[in-house]
C-alpha cells in the first residue's frame, strides 16, 4: 500500500459511469450491482447530478454513460441528458429498454442522446425468465425498432453464461435483425450477484469455445456492418483483465446515493472508504481520495506483478476479485496464472466442466427490499 | 472501396468536438474516442459537406504552395480507411 507515498500526478477521467438508480424491472443473477443494494436507495437529485456532470467535465470527462440499474426509472432522465449535452459530453444510454416506448426515446435523443445500448438476457423465453425474472425480449424488439426508426446509434449488449451461451447465433441473427451497430458478447464476469450465482452460470470450456468461434466467424461476415465484441471471462484466458484500463486511471463511476468509486464493484471492497459527491466535489476526490489513489499506478503490485512484462497492459488486474476470491484487494488477481492463489479459478472451472443437463440450477436473482 | 471520387461523411454514431484539456479534437463515438491529428481534424471537418475525396485534398493543399498533392491524398485516403474499419465512415453515393 502507498497511500502515504508522495501522489503522482492525477490522470483525467474519460468516461463517467453514473449509475443513476439501483431501481429495476428486471432481477438478472449476474447483475453488476452490489449485493446490498439498499444501502444505495437514497437517490442524489437532479440538482447534485447537473452539478456532477459539470465537474466530471471539468475534470476532463468526454463521455457519460447513464446507467444503473435501470436509469428510464428516473423522471428527470432528459433533463440529465440535456444537461450534459450542454457540456458536450457524448451521451450513452445503458438501458434493458423496459419500460421505454417511442416517444421518450425521440424526447432523450432531442435532449442529445448519442446512442442506445440496449441489454438483451436470452431470445428463449423461459431462458429470460431464469436469469431475469421475465421475458422481457418483445419489449426490447420494440424498443429497437423505435431505435432504429430515429436513426439513434445502437449497441446490443448480451451477458453470457452457461444458461445462454449455446444461443450466440440466435443473438448474432438478432443483432443482424434490428439494425444494431454494435453486438457486445460479454462473459459475465464473477464478482457480485454473478459470483453468488458462478456456479450455475460459468460455462464450461467446450461451450465457450464454440461460442467464440460463431462470434469470430460472424465478426469476419458482417465486417463494416456490424461490430462484434467477444469478451472471453478472465477465468478462462489465464491473464487477468485489464479491468476498468486501470484503477482510477480513465473511469469514474458515481453510484445513485453519490458515492464516487473507481469502478462499478469497488463498493465491495470493505477495507476502503469511498467518498460522496454530496460531500466532495468530484474533481478533489478524483486526485485525492485516499480509496482512488490506493491503487493507482504501479506502486501498490505486489510479486509477480511489481516485475511483470505485462503490467502496463492489465494494469495488475481485478482488485474486486482479488477481495472477494482472496481477501486482499491488494493481492494478486486470482485469474492470472501467475498468481499464488489462482487454484481458486482453477477449482471453479474444473467444476464448470460438469455435463449439461437439462435442467436450470436454481439460482438468487437480484433483488431490492423497496421493490 | 475508397477511392478520389468518394464522397465522405461521418457516420452518425461519431461526434468531432474539441477536448478542452488538451486542445485537440476528438472523433467520439460510443464507449470510446479517438484523439485527431491536426491534419485528420481538418479531413474530418471537411466530410460531410458534399465533396468528393478529390475536392477535400484540393481544399488542403491550397493552404499551401508547394503542397504535394499525392501525399496529401495518401493521408485522406489512410485516414478515411482507418475510419471505415471502426464502423465511423459512410461513403454517400456520386
Amino acid at each position: 500500500m502507498t497511500t502515504t507515498a508522495p501522489a503522482a500526478e492525477a490522470p483525467r477521467p474519460y468516461t463517467l459511469v453514473a449509475e443513476l438508480s439501483y431501481r429495476c424491472p428486471l432481477s438478472c443473477g449476474y447483475c453488476s450491482n452490489p449485493i446490498e443494494l439498499d444501502r444505495h436507495a437514497h437517490e442524489l437529485d437532479t440538482a447534485t447530478w447537473t452539478r456532477v456532470l459539470g465537474e466530471a467535465a471539468a475534470l476532463g470527462v468526454l463521455q457519460v454513460n447513464l446507467t444503473g440499474g435501470e436509469p428510464l426509472v428516473r423522471d428527470d432522465l432528459e433533463t440529465l441528458v440535456a444537461a450534459a449535452r450542454a457540456h458536450e459530453l457524448y451521451i450513452n444510454l445503458i438501458t434493458s429498454g423496459v419500460p421505454l416506448d417511442a416517444a421518450r426515446l425521440g424526447r432523450l435523443k432531442a435532449a442529445g442522446l448519442d446512442s442506445l445500448q440496449l441489454s438483451v438476457q436470452d431470445t428463449d423465453g423461459e431462458g429470460g425468465r431464469w436469469i431475469a425474472g421475465r421475458d422481457a425480449l418483445a419489449a426490447k424488439l420494440e424498443v429497437a425498432a423505435a431505435a432504429r426508426a430515429l436513426e439513434l446509434p445502437m449497441t446490443l449488449n448480451v451477458v453470457l453464461h452457461r444458461g445462454n451461451i449455446a444461443r450466440v447465433p440466435e443473438f448474432i441473427a438478432l443483432a443482424e435483425r434490428v439494425g444494431a451497430e454494435r453486438l457486445e458478447l460479454a462473459n459475465t464476469q464473477y464478482l457480485g450477484w454473478a459470483l453468488l450465482n458462478r456456479e450455475a452460470l460459468m460455462p464450461g470450456s467446450a461451450q465457450l469455445a464454440a461460442a467464440r468461434a460463431a462470434a469470430l466467424a460472424a465478426s469476419d461476415r458482417l465486417r463494416g456492418k456490424i461490430e462484434i465484441l467477444f469478451v472471453r471471462p478472465d477465468y478462462d484466458v489465464g491473464r487477468p483483465r485489464a479491468c476498468m484500463d486501470g484503477w482510477a486511471r480513465r473511469y469514474v463511476v458515481v453510484t445513485p446515493d453519490g458515492t464516487a468509486l473507481p469502478c462499478h464493484q469497488a463498493a465491495s471492497i470493505t477495507t476502503l472508504a469511498f467518498e460522496n459527491v454530496r460531500d466532495r466535489p468530484l474533481g478533489e476526490i478524483w486526485s485525492d481520495s485516499p480509496a482512488f489513489r490506493t491503487f493507482r499506478g504501479e506502486d501498490w503490485m505486489p510479486e509477480p506483478c511489481r516485475s511483470c512484462d505485462e503490467r502496463a497492459r492489465d494494469f495488475g488486474g481485478c482488485r474486486c476479485q482479488a477481495f472477494a476470491l482472496v481477501g486482499d484487494a491488494g493481492a494478486t488477481d486470482p485469474a492470472c496464472d501467475k498468481a499464488p492463489r489462482h487454484d481458486l479459478v482453477l477449482a471453479a472451472r474444473l467444476h464448470a466442466e460438469r455435463e449439461e443437463t437439462a435442467v436450470r440450477s436454481p439460482i438468487r436473482l437480484r433483488r431490492m427490499r423497496s421493490l | 472501396m475508397i477511392s478520389a471520387g468518394s464522397r465522405p461523411r461521418l457516420a452518425a454514431k461519431a461526434r468531432l468536438r474539441v477536448d478542452p484539456r488538451s486542445g485537440k479534437h476528438m472523433l467520439l463515438y460510443p464507449e470510446r474516442g479517438l484523439e485527431l491529428t491536426e491534419t485528420a481534424a481538418r479531413i474530418a471537418k471537411l466530410c460531410g459537406q458534399g465533396l468528393t475525396v478529390a475536392a477535400i485534398v484540393a481544399k488542403l493543399a491550397s493552404a499551401h504552395a508547394d503542397a504535394d498533392h499525392q501525399r496529401i491524398e495518401d493521408e485522406v485516403l489512410a485516414f478515411l480507411r482507418s475510419l471505415d474499419e471502426r464502423g465511423l465512415f459512410i461513403e454517400d453515393a456520386a
